[in-house]
Formats: C-alpha cells, sequence, structure tokens
C-alpha cells in the first residue's frame, strides 16, 4: 500500500465517521499517532530489542493467534491468553491500534484501517528516533532473523545482515541463523560483523570437547554503567532443525553454565545484566525462576506479542521476562535507571511498527530496493488470489498451511499431508494476490524438500504425539516452541491436558477411523534427515506455485483443525 | 577464556586421537584400565531392571541426595545414541559413581571406581533409545546416594 501519512489520516476519519469504533482517547487523530512513539527516556540504561523478524524487509500483515493454549501451570497465564482476554490482562482498550497489533480480533477490518506493520525502513526510522532521546542505547537482535524470506533465501542471509548492519544492530543470537550451516555465520561474525555486532551464545559449544563456539557474552559501559549481555541461542536448533548444518556444535538450556555466566559477568562489575534469549517464552520464564542474577530476559522464539514484562521471583531477585513477538512487528524498549550501581526503577514499552505512521528511511530503503533487484521478477509473479484470510499463525492448522496441505495432497496424490508448525509467515487479506514472494515467505527453508512417505497408522499417531509433546508438555524445558504439526485430510481429536501417547484420540480418514497397522501415504516436507536431503524432493515452494497456478483462485474454507477436548474456557482461546 | 590455548589444546588431542586421552586420564588417575577389568561387575552390568542392577551395585536402598549430586544431562537428547552425561559429587570420599538408565535394555550404562583423593567429576556418553530417567547412583564412605533426571529423545523437526 502506497499510502502516505496525510492519506492514511484522512482515511481514518472517513472510517470513524463510517461507524467503525475508534475508543475517543487512543483513536487516530494525529495528535495520537505521535504519541505512540512519544515515548521519553526513563534512565540512564535503554535497551532496544526486535527478535524474530523471519526477514520481512517490506511491511505486512502479521495476525496474531486465536489460540494459544497454556497447559498446566501457564493455563491463563501471559503468554497464552489471545483475544480480549491479552486485552483485559495488559490493559488495552479494545477497538484501538494497540488492540490490533496484539491480538486477531477483528482482523480484516482492523488491518484494512490500521494498514501494514512492520517493515525495515519503518523500523529504521523508530530505531533512530528512540536512539535520539536515549544516548548510548544498545539494539539487540534475539535472531531468526537472516530466515524466511525469498531473497533472505538466495541471498545467503546477505540481505538481513546487511539490513542489520544498517539498522545498528549492536548483538545478536541466532537460531535459523545457523541453518545457512555453520561456516555461514562464522565467517559473517568473523568478516562483515567484525568489530560492528557482537554474536553471542553462552549455550553453543562443540561436541567434542565442549569449547565455546561463540563469545558467552559482551560487557558494554553505557553512560557509565557497565553492563553485560548475555546470548542464548535456541537451545533445540539440532533437533527441531536439521543436525546436518551444525554437526559439530551442542545447544541445549544450559542452567548451569548459565549461572556461571552471570556470577562471570557480575564479578567483572556488570550492573546491569540481561540475556538475549531465543529460548521461547514458557522455557524463559522457568528459567528465569532458575537462576538468580539476571535484571531481565529480553526473548523471542515463541512469537508472543507480550504488552508488558512478566516479573519472575527467585533467590536472587526478581528477573522481568519479555517477549517482542515476531515479523518486524515490534520494537522493545527496557530502559533501566541505575544509581550508584544499583538499578532503582525500569520502563518497558513494546511499540507496535505502524508503517502509516512512520516515514520511510531513505537509507534503509535504498539498501532493500538494492538487494531485491536480482530477484524481482521472481518474486513478484501472481500465482492465484485468495477469496478469503490467509494466516498461518495459531496452535494448530491456519488457513495458509490449508493451501500448502490441500498442494501437497493433490500433487502428491497422499489422502494425508503434513506441514510444520512453524509460527512465520505472514497474512493475505481477502482479495489479495498471492504471489511467489507470498508462498516464499511460508516456505523459504534450507531444507524445503518435499516427501511423500508410506506410514502406518500408528507411525501416524507416534509423529502426531510426538509434536504435541513438544507444545504441550507441562514442562517448558521440554517444549520446543514450535505449534502442533499441520495435518491434511486426517481428523482427529486432541486433549492437550493429556499425557504423551494419550494426546491423539479418534483418528480418522473419510470417517473411517485409522489402522494401526495399515499403511497410508503421506506427504510432507521439511524433513530434518540427511537422508531425506539426499533424496532431494522438490522444494515446496515450486509445487504450491504450481497448485496456485492451475486454482486461480483460492477459495479459504475452515481450516482441518482437530476437535478439542478438556480447554473450555481456556483463555488462550478466542 | 584464551581461544588460542583451545584451539591448541584440540590440535594436539587430535593429533595424539583416542588413546592419548584416555593415557592423559590414566595420568591423572581418573582411569586405570586395570581397575575396570579387575572390577567387572558382570551381574549388575548384565541387569535388565533397575532393581537388579541396584543390587548388582550393592545399592538396593540408595538414599536420594540431589544436594550432594550435580547430575548434568540435556533435557531433550541432541542424539539418542550419544547422550552426554556429567556427574559430580561434593560428597566427602566418593570411591564410586554409576550411571544408570531405566527403560535401557541393559540398564546400567557406566560405573567408575574412583581411586581415593580423585576428584568426584566424571563425564561420558551413553545411549539412549527412547525417553527415559538417567539415574546417578554415587558411594561415599560406604554408602549409596541416588539422583535421577528425564532425558527426552524424540523424533525431531517442526520447530520454530
Amino acid at each position: 500500500m502506497g499510502m502516505n501519512r496525510r492519506e492514511f489520516l484522512q482515511i481514518m476519519a472517513i472510517a470513524t465517521a463510517g461507524g467503525f469504533v475508534l475508543n475517543s482517547e487512543e483513536s487516530y487523530a494525529a495528535s495520537d499517532a505521535s504519541r505512540m512513539y512519544d515515548l521519553p527516556r526513563r534512565g540512564n540504561v535503554s535497551f532496544m530489542h526486535i527478535t524474530d523478524s523471519h526477514a520481512q524487509l517490506y511491511p505486512i500483515h502479521f495476525r496474531e493467534p486465536a489460540i494459544n493454549l497454556g497447559v498446566g501451570a501457564m493455563s491463563g497465564q501471559a503468554p497464552h491468553l489471545v483475544g480480549n482476554a491479552l486485552l483485559k490482562r495488559f490493559g488495552i482498550k479494545p477497538g484501538t491500534a494497540q488492540a490490533h497489533a496484539f491480538t486477531s480480533l477483528n482482523f480484516i477490518e482492523a488491518a484494512k484501517s490500521y494498514g501494514k506493520v512492520g517493515g525495515f525502513a519503518h523500523l529504521a526510522t523508530l530505531v533512530k528516533q528512540i536512539r535520539a532521546s536515549r544516548p548510548g542505547a544498545l539494539l539487540l537482535d534475539g535472531g531468526d532473523t537472516w530466515q524466511g524470506s525469498g531473497q533472505a533465501l538466495w541471498s545467503n542471509g546477505q540481505d538481513m545482515i546487511e539490513a542489520c548492519l544498517e539498522l545498528g544492530v549492536d548483538v545478536m543470537t541466532m537460531h535459523f541463523e545457523c541453518m545457512y550451516g555453520a561456516q555461514r555465520i562464522k565467517d559473517a561474525e568473523e568478516g562483515i560483523l567484525k568489530g560492528k555486532m557482537d554474536v553471542v551464545a553462552h549455550n553453543v559449544k562443540t561436541t567434542d570437547f565442549g569449547d565455546p563456539v561463540f563469545k558467552p557474552y559482551v560487557m558494554k559501559e553505557m553512560n557509565g554503567v557497565p553492563v553485560a549481555i548475555i546470548g542464548q541461542a535456541f537451545p533445540y536448533s539440532t533437533i527441531a532443525n536439521p543436525r546436518y548444518f551444525v554437526p559439530d556444535w551442542s545447544y541445549g538450556i544450559q542452567e548451569e553454565n548459565l549461572q556461571a555466566t552471570i556470577d562471570e559477568v557480575r564479578k567483572k562489575g556488570a550492573q546491569v545484566v540481561v540475556l538475549l534469549s531465543h529460548n521461547g517464552m514458557d522455557v524463559d520464564l522457568k528459567l528465569a525462576s532458575r537462576v538468580s542474577g539476571l535484571d531481565a530476559i529480553l526473548g523471542g522464539h515463541t512469537h508472543d506479542g507480550i504488552p508488558a514484562p512478566i516479573p519472575v521471583k527467585n533467590r536472587g531477585g526478581t528477573t522481568l521476562v519479555t517477549n517482542a513477538g515476531s515479523n518486524g512487528k515490534f520494537l522493545g524498549v527496557l530502559d533501566f535507571d541505575v544509581k550508584a550501581g544499583k538499578i532503582t526503577s525500569f520502563h518497558y514499552k513494546l511499540l507496535p511498527v505502524f508503517s502509516n505512521l512512520l516515514a520511510a528511511d531513505p537509507s534503509m530503503t535504498a539498501l532493500m530496493q538494492r538487494h531485491r533487484a536480482p530477484y524481482a521478477d521472481k518474486l513478484n509473479e501472481k500465482l492465484a488470489t485468495t477469496d478469503g484470510l490467509l494466516y498461518r499463525r495459531g496452535n494448530f492448522n491456519g488457513s495458509f498451511d490449508q493451501v500448502i496441505l490441500d498442494a501437497l495432497m493433490k500433487e502428491k496424490d497422499a489422502p494425508i499431508a503434513f506441514s510444520p508448525g512453524f509460527r512465520w509467515g505472514t497474512s493475505l487479506l481477502p482479495g489479495s494476490a498471492i504471489t511467489m514472494e507470498d508462498v516464499l515467505n511460508q516456505t523459504a527453508i534450507t531444507y524445503p524438500y518435499s516427501t511423500l512417505t508410506e506410514m502406518t497408522g500408528a507411525q501416524i499417531k507416534n509423529v502426531l504425539e510426538d509434536v504435541g509433546d513438544n507444545l504441550f508438555n507441562p514442562d517448558p524445558y521440554y517444549q520446543q516452541g514450535g505449534d502442533m504439526v499441520r495435518v491434511g485430510g486426517l481428523q482427529y481429536t486432541c486433549e492437550p491436558n493429556a499425557k504423551m501417547g494419550q494426546r491423539i484420540q479418534d483418528m480418522r480418514l473419510n470417517g473411517e477411523l485409522l489402522d494401526a497397522s495399515k499403511t497410508y501415504k503421506v506427504a510432507g516436507w521439511a524433513p530434518v534427515s540427511e537422508a531425506a536431503r539426499d533424496k532431494g524432493g522438490e522444494p515446496i515452494w515450486d509445487l504450491v506455485a504450481r497448485h496456485l497456478r492451475n486454482e486461480k483462485v483460492v477459495k479459504v474454507s475452515t481450516p482441518n483443525v482437530p476437535k478439542l477436548k478438556g480447554v473450555a474456557g481456556n483463555p488462550g482461546m478466542v | 577464556m584464551s581461544n588460542e590455548i583451545d584451539l591448541s589444546r584440540r590440535k594436539v588431542l587430535k593429533a595424539s586421537g583416542g588413546v592419548g586421552l584416555l593415557a592423559l586420564l590414566g595420568g591423572i588417575g581418573l582411569f586405570r584400565p586395570s581397575d575396570a577389568l579387575a572390577e567387572w561387575n558382570k551381574a549388575a552390568f548384565s541387569s535388565k531392571a533397575m532393581d537388579e542392577a541396584l543390587a548388582g551395585l550393592g545399592a538396593t536402598t540408595p538414599e536420594a541426595n540431589a544436594a550432594g549430586i550435580q547430575l548434568t544431562v540435556p533435557e531433550i537428547a541432541e542424539n539418542g545414541s550419544v547422550v552426554p552425561v556429567t556427574v559430580s559429587s561434593s560428597l566427602a570420599n566418593v570411591e564410586q559413581i554409576s550411571i544408570l538408565v531405566d527403560k535401557n535394555p541393559n540398564v546400567l550404562a557406566a560405573s567408575f571406581t574412583l581411586p581415593q583423593g580423585t576428584e568426584a567429576f566424571v563425564t561420558t556418553r551413553v545411549k539412549m533409545g527412547q525417553t527415559a530417567n538417567v539415574v546417578a547412583i554415587v558411594k561415599a564412605d560406604g554408602k549409596f546416594y541416588r539422583t535421577a533426571k528425564e532425558v527426552k529423545v524424540t523424533a525431531g523437526g517442526c520447530g520454530g
């Protein structure tokens, strides 16, 4: 959308006149728009935090989940709140720009009214504005920044690396960055990033002697206050993703090592210690209760846009835990006031990046155009249009997943299909063109092979149980941070609070119960094994693109979601 | 920590290979092949059940002691074939450290006899076919102590 700010505000005035409900206090009059980003400095130590942008350089729509169930002690607790329950918990008024940024409520209408979110050119303007009011502020990138678009994939993450340098990222940690191969990130660290951006991860070691692969932390002085930023890479990088990209590296949560690292930086005089984490919010909340000496965990991975930090008590005091959403939608700003070596107060704000309210930064725009040029024709190809809303995020199938599953089943002639429960993947409004870029925004990984496998009913159940336990294990340390595997063709019942082995029930194909010993053809993609890589199936985006070119118009129907048991009234569900 | 020192240590160890590593450990008294051979506990190592394995070690009713034994294992195994397990103990006069996996076909995975005055610290890798409890048994001053942690073995994929 090429609307400028003045045009946008005019449209907003029309929308209001037309009966679109906007709360008077938060309504988008010009003064309110500027007020959203008017954030007075509240201390002498400030961190800006971005995470999980998944290479979305351009403004997009991103629908937050309508279902994000918490189990066990996390039931009804942030981040497992959606819709009005989330608004209520954080005191956000319904029908406002903030409500649109943080929830899926009234998504289509609100997205049309408030416009797209994110975009590095708009983010750059906001970062410059915050930096100007906070001398010495550091910009931290929590990872999953170099992956998620066709352009990033084809340039080996080069577009994102240069965009992050342009944005002024000071410190980063990682997840999908490692899936370009170990050499890529090490080369970047020792080459283009050297002296400009620190890559930190205390929990990545060599598999042979346990030697550190990256700097565990970096210490900086901010306005005379020594601060330490410790890095925590995604602990399950070699389990949730192919091991072969990083065969010589070992990850893990590594609580004891983290405590030792905190103790070390405190001994060296750090007065503010933060963990830049790609654990996922549930893991961070548990970790915060078990280690002491962290002032904050600035978290990512689970893509939870959480408006306020969650304070967690531990034997050393209190640690603030944040999660800064995804897809370039948000910029987290954390101010600490440090006096005589002690933190006396903090203020945190997770600012939504509304592209229509922030001018595009010219030099970032130029950089983006330069990187897009070689791929523009390919990315711009219009494959089909959609008659309904396409989105992915949520515990179970989104409508965009359904498109991928339908394509897999048809193209592979299989009655059942699986698609990974990734939490990235942008949204498209009804009537939109679906371009190759949009398909790649759902699929751009370095192991995109489509597969066709013969599986018994028992094996299918095992896969669903295994992934279900990665999502619904009541102990966060056993959660891997993705959503449930998306399932096509097969209907089932899911009981999230049941034990592993008992969550998946009543699996049916065309109304018939699945036979444990019978063999079924199952289509899928994103296999993690070397054998699947060597077999080399067609990249998923080519398969989906072919399907869309044939379909021409995607008719969106209700996605194939399981029947849920035992979660009635859970506020993690709209 | 100096990277250069790490790198040179790596080169030395790589050049000398596995024999060198064993020799090095032997040299500091952590591992003496003669000890292991002399005390091979056939009954314990061929046990199919936890009770049987504990009886084979002479540790029928070990006392739970999570504070005195530090057991470090991954929450989720990166590779079930080589799960790193580290056991250390702050108890006085540790004589023996054993590692058991309750769901393995042979429950007792390793047992280390520590000569007097040795730091109570062992690290090794065990094979696990499925999610199971890893149990550490420490014998100190003639008494047996126990702690355990669950390690999940998962099919993988679908994260992020």
